[in-house]
Parts: C-alpha cells; structure tokens; sequence
C-alpha cells in the first residue's frame, strides 16, 4: 500500500512539475524576444531618430517618422472603420442570439478570422489599388479594418453576453426604448470588455505587414495624404531589414523595437483599463 | 365598477406553442394591494410582466386578449408609455451598476432623456427616497454607486426608481425572495404606505406573505386564474377545493 501511496504522489509531483515547466517555455519565447529586439534596437531610438526621414543609402543616422506617422494614419483610419461597425454587429449578435442573420453573421465573422491577412491585402488591392488607379493609405486601412471586425465584434458580444437580463428588464421597466437601453445602460456597463476589446485588436494589426504590402505599399518620404502611398512601421521593417546595407539594418532594429514597445504598452494599458473600469455587477 | 384601474379581459400568453396562462379574467381595484400567489409554474409570474408588456420582451412569447389600464387597452398601446404607467419591482434587486444611488433615483428620467431643473431632480430623489424609508439611510452618500447598499437597501433603491416615475400601478415580481428577513419585513411595511397613492400587484409563492400584506388576493394554479376575493375571506373560507389544499399546504 505504501509503495502505491508513494507511486501515485510521484506521479502527481512528476504532473505538477511538467505543467510548470511547459508553461515556462511558453513564457520563453516572448522574453527572448523582447530582450532580443530591445537590446539590439533600444539604442537606436532617440529623439532624432523619432523625428526624422531616413537617409538615402551612404549617410549614417536618419530616422522613421513617416513610418510612424504612417503607421497611426492607417490605423486611426482603420479603427474609425472597424470599430464602430465592430461594436454595432457585436451589439446586434448579442442582442438577437437566435436570428438566422445573427447564425449567419457569427459564422462569417468566425471565418473572416481564419483568413489569412496576405489574402485581405490581395482583397483591398482589388476593391481599392486596382479601380483608383493608385497605391494608398486608405486601402491599406481597408485592409487592416476588416482584419479588426472580428476581434472587436466577438469581444463585444462575449461582454455583452455577460451581462444579466435583470439589467435589460431594469431599463425596459422604466419605459426606455431600444435604442436608450442599448446606449445608456448595456454599452456603458460593459464599457471596459468593449474598450479592451478594441485596444487589442489595434494591437492586433499594428503590426501587420501582409496586407500593407500591395495597399499602403510604403515611401520614403513624409506623406498626410491617404490616397497616396504611405510608410508604415511594418512595411519599413520588411524593406530594411531586406536591405544590404547596415545603416537601414539599424533603422529596422529600431522600428522593430517601437512597434514591440507599442503593442506591449497596448496590451499593459488594456489591463489597467480594464481592471480599473471593471463596473461591479 | 368605477373604482377598477387595471382589468383584464380573455388574457391569454403564451411561449412558442406553450399555454401559460388561460382565460384570465380579473378586476384589480385602485389603491389595494393585490397578492398573486400560486405553486411554480402556474403563470403567475408571466401574467405580472402581461400587464405592463415585458412579457413579449422574451423571444417567442405572445398574447391575447386585453389588459385594461383605465378602461383603455395596453395592447394597443406602446409598450414604452405603458411602461411608464406601470412600473416594475423585479425578484432580484437590479439597480443599474454603473450609475450613483441618486442617478439610480432619476434614471427614469436622466436615461429615457427627459430634462429636469436640478431642483426638481433633488426633490424627486429626496421624496421618492423618503417614500421608501431611504431616504435616512443613505442621504449622505448619494454619490456611492447603487450596487454599494446590501441587498434590502439595493430592492428599495429599485421601489424607489418606479416610484419615482410617479406610475399609477406598480408591479411586484417576488421583490423578496432575494432578501434576508429583516429587509423582508422593512418591504413589506413599505407596501401599506404605498397603496395610499399606487396600486400593487405582488406575486408571491409566500402564502404568509400574501396574508400579511394584501387586500385581496388572486390563486393560480395551471395557467388558470382559480379563486379571486378579498385575502381574509380567502384564507378564511375558499371557495373552491384547489384553493383550500393549497392554503393549508396539500401541495405547493
């Protein structure tokens, strides 16, 4: 009997020991990553190199603000795509489980998640680049939105789902109609899943180069106007770190190391959010 | 008789293809408190939300035949100005958590979009407070978020916000069941005070409850309406054999 104590406990330390130890390799990854990226490209950022074009192949220094002031365009305009109408379907799905179109609209949110981002890019090269004649920030943000929806979507439904009927029944008691409840008391109650929600899918694409390749399509230059091309982050990275020469090699480092600080601050910034705005129910 | 405010005529409901309740006919007169009581599942419950139309908010619920409310018929009403007539107490208290104590008050008003002076909103809040024995409690934090009370304090938070509204009926759905003893008995003195300016009608699965504080009182049982008089003779004399095991506790 004591033999077959001591086997079973040695099998559930042996258990408790290997689940330790996997999730430490998960864990791994990130951590090489980050200190990878960091200390080859965090010496690289300073305020010149924030502020600054890139230098044409020869001269040393220059910087990435058209990649970065790319990079918030196309995902500003992005998101004013995705997420009201992210927010909206979400609304809609949670508010009409059993609808044929809520069947259908969840389905092909679910797929639209599965598709691969080269293969939207091609999409927005089709709708947009093609007919307009021209790369251009907004295609790519065409891009990038419907890479959005389904995030934003299944997180607000799942949020909204969570919320009791008593708070819908509350409302409607009072003589509210639709609209009033949906806007006064369901979105503001789960305001923080909503928010969150929304910042990771922005965290999401932020670094998304598939589908920029063929729309936004990148520049060396400055550019404001999103029926032009323009540089992103993403795209920069992707044609420096390609480059034979080091000074761009530099540049690479350093984007790549904005781009993880920006997600990784996203993501941090999303928990506080969320911890902090959390509504008791 | 003059004296009716709410009647229903041949009210039917139904869930999907399922007959809740059957046939109901009944006469509530004003300013009483009127107890529905009955064994689970007898439809006591979905007739309350048939009066002031939550009931058809569930998917695949309909009805028939007519609720009056002063002679004129809810059903050809808009759910919205019914609402408004009839207000609503729920089992659990429901306050909204997002909103203070005195926002919870108003929230009739602030959230249907209704604008008020800040010195009309005051004494609304302050009397609808007072109304329900509150106002003591919580006048120095009005600013605390509703879900910030226990639950007894949170029910009468949620009586206050329909009282606030100033309906004519208010409609209890076991606005105790959820509540220790104490905030029991602080509620149900609350329904004497009431009846002096609104019409209750409280379904309850407490037969004790249902003697202690109605005028009259209603019995379901099978989705049909059994017996219906005065709560003494009721509980004294029923008349019929389904009413009389059900008082004295045949079945429940």
């Amino acid at each position: 009997m004591n033999v077959s104590i001591k086997y079973r406990i040695g099998k559930s330390m042996g258990f408790q020991v290997l689940t330790i130890a996997l999730s430490a390799a998960c864990v791994a990854p990130l951590i090489f990553i980050l200190i990878y990226i960091l200390k080859a490209g965090l010496t690289k950022i300073n305020w010149h190199f924030i502020t600054n074009l890139p230098k044409p192949v020869g001269e040393s220094g220059g910087g990435i603000a058209n990649a970065l002031l790319g990079s918030v365009i196309i995902i500003g305009c992005a998101s004013a795509m995705a997420i009201p109408a992210g927010i909206a379907c979400g609304i809609y799905l949670s508010e009409n489980k059993k609808s044929k179109l809520a069947y259908w609209s969840r389905l092909c949110i679910d797929i639209l998640q599965g598709i691969p981002s080269i293969v939207i890019g091609i999409i927005a090269y089709f709708w947009f680049v093609k007919p307009l004649g021209s790369f251009s920030a907004l295609s790519g943000s065409v891009a990038l939105a419907i890479m959005m929806l389904p995030i934003i979507v299944r997180s607000t439904e799942e949020t909204l789902l969570l919320l009791p009927d008593s708070l819908r029944e509350a409302a409607y008691a009072l003589g509210m109609p639709f609209h009033r409840v949906i806007l006064k008391v369901i979105v503001p109650c789960g305001f923080s899943g909503i928010l969150s929600g929304v910042m990771l899918s922005v965290a999401r694409i932020t670094g998304e180069t598939a589908p920029l390749l063929f729309t936004a399509f990148g520049n060396p230059y400055l550019s404001t106007n999103i029926f032009k091309p323009m540089q992103s982050l993403p795209l920069l990275i992707f044609n420096y770190a390609t480059s034979p020469y080091n000074d761009w090699h530099d540049l690479a480092w350093g984007a790549s190391s904005i781009l993880l600080l920006w997600v990784l601050l996203l993501n941090i910034f999303t928990k506080i959010i969320t911890r902090k705005w959390k509504i008791q129910l | 008789m003059e004296n009716t405010i709410v009647k229903s005529v041949n009210y039917n409901s139904y869930f999907g293809e399922n007959h809740v309740v059957k046939n109901v006919n009944i006469e509530i007169p004003r300013n009483n408190v009127i107890a529905v009581m009955g064994p689970s599942g007898c439809g006591k419950t979905t007739f309350l939300r048939g009066i002031n139309r939550m009931h058809e908010l569930i998917p695949g619920a309909s009805a028939k035949g007519q609720i009056l409310l002063n002679g004129e018929d809810v059903m050809e009403m808009h759910p919205i100005f019914v609402r408004l007539k009839i207000g609503m107490v729920f089992q659990r208290p429901n306050p909204f958590p997002n909103l203070s104590i005195y926002d919870n008050v108003i929230a009739g008003y602030k959230l249907n979009g209704i604008k008020l002076p800040k010195a009309e909103r005051d004494k609304i809040v302050e009397h609808s407070l007072t109304r329900v024995a509150l106002w003591n409690e919580v006048k120095d934090s009005l600013n605390k978020k509703g879900t910030f009370l226990s639950g007894g304090q949170q029910q009468r938070l949620c009586i206050a916000r329909a009282v606030a509204m100033e309906p004519e009926v208010l409609l209890f759905d076991e606005p105790t069941s959820a509540l220790d003893p104490i905030s029991t008995s602080t509620v149900e003195e609350l329904f004497h005070e009431l009846k002096k300016n609104y019409t209750l009608i409280i379904v309850t699965h407490n037969m004790q409850q249902a003697a202690r504080v109605s005028d009259k009182t209603a019995f379901f049982y099978m989705g049909e309406l059994v017996e219906y008089d005065d709560t003494k003779q009721m509980f004294t004399n029923p008349k019929d054999t389904r009413t009389q095991n059900y008082i004295t506790g045949r079945f429940s």
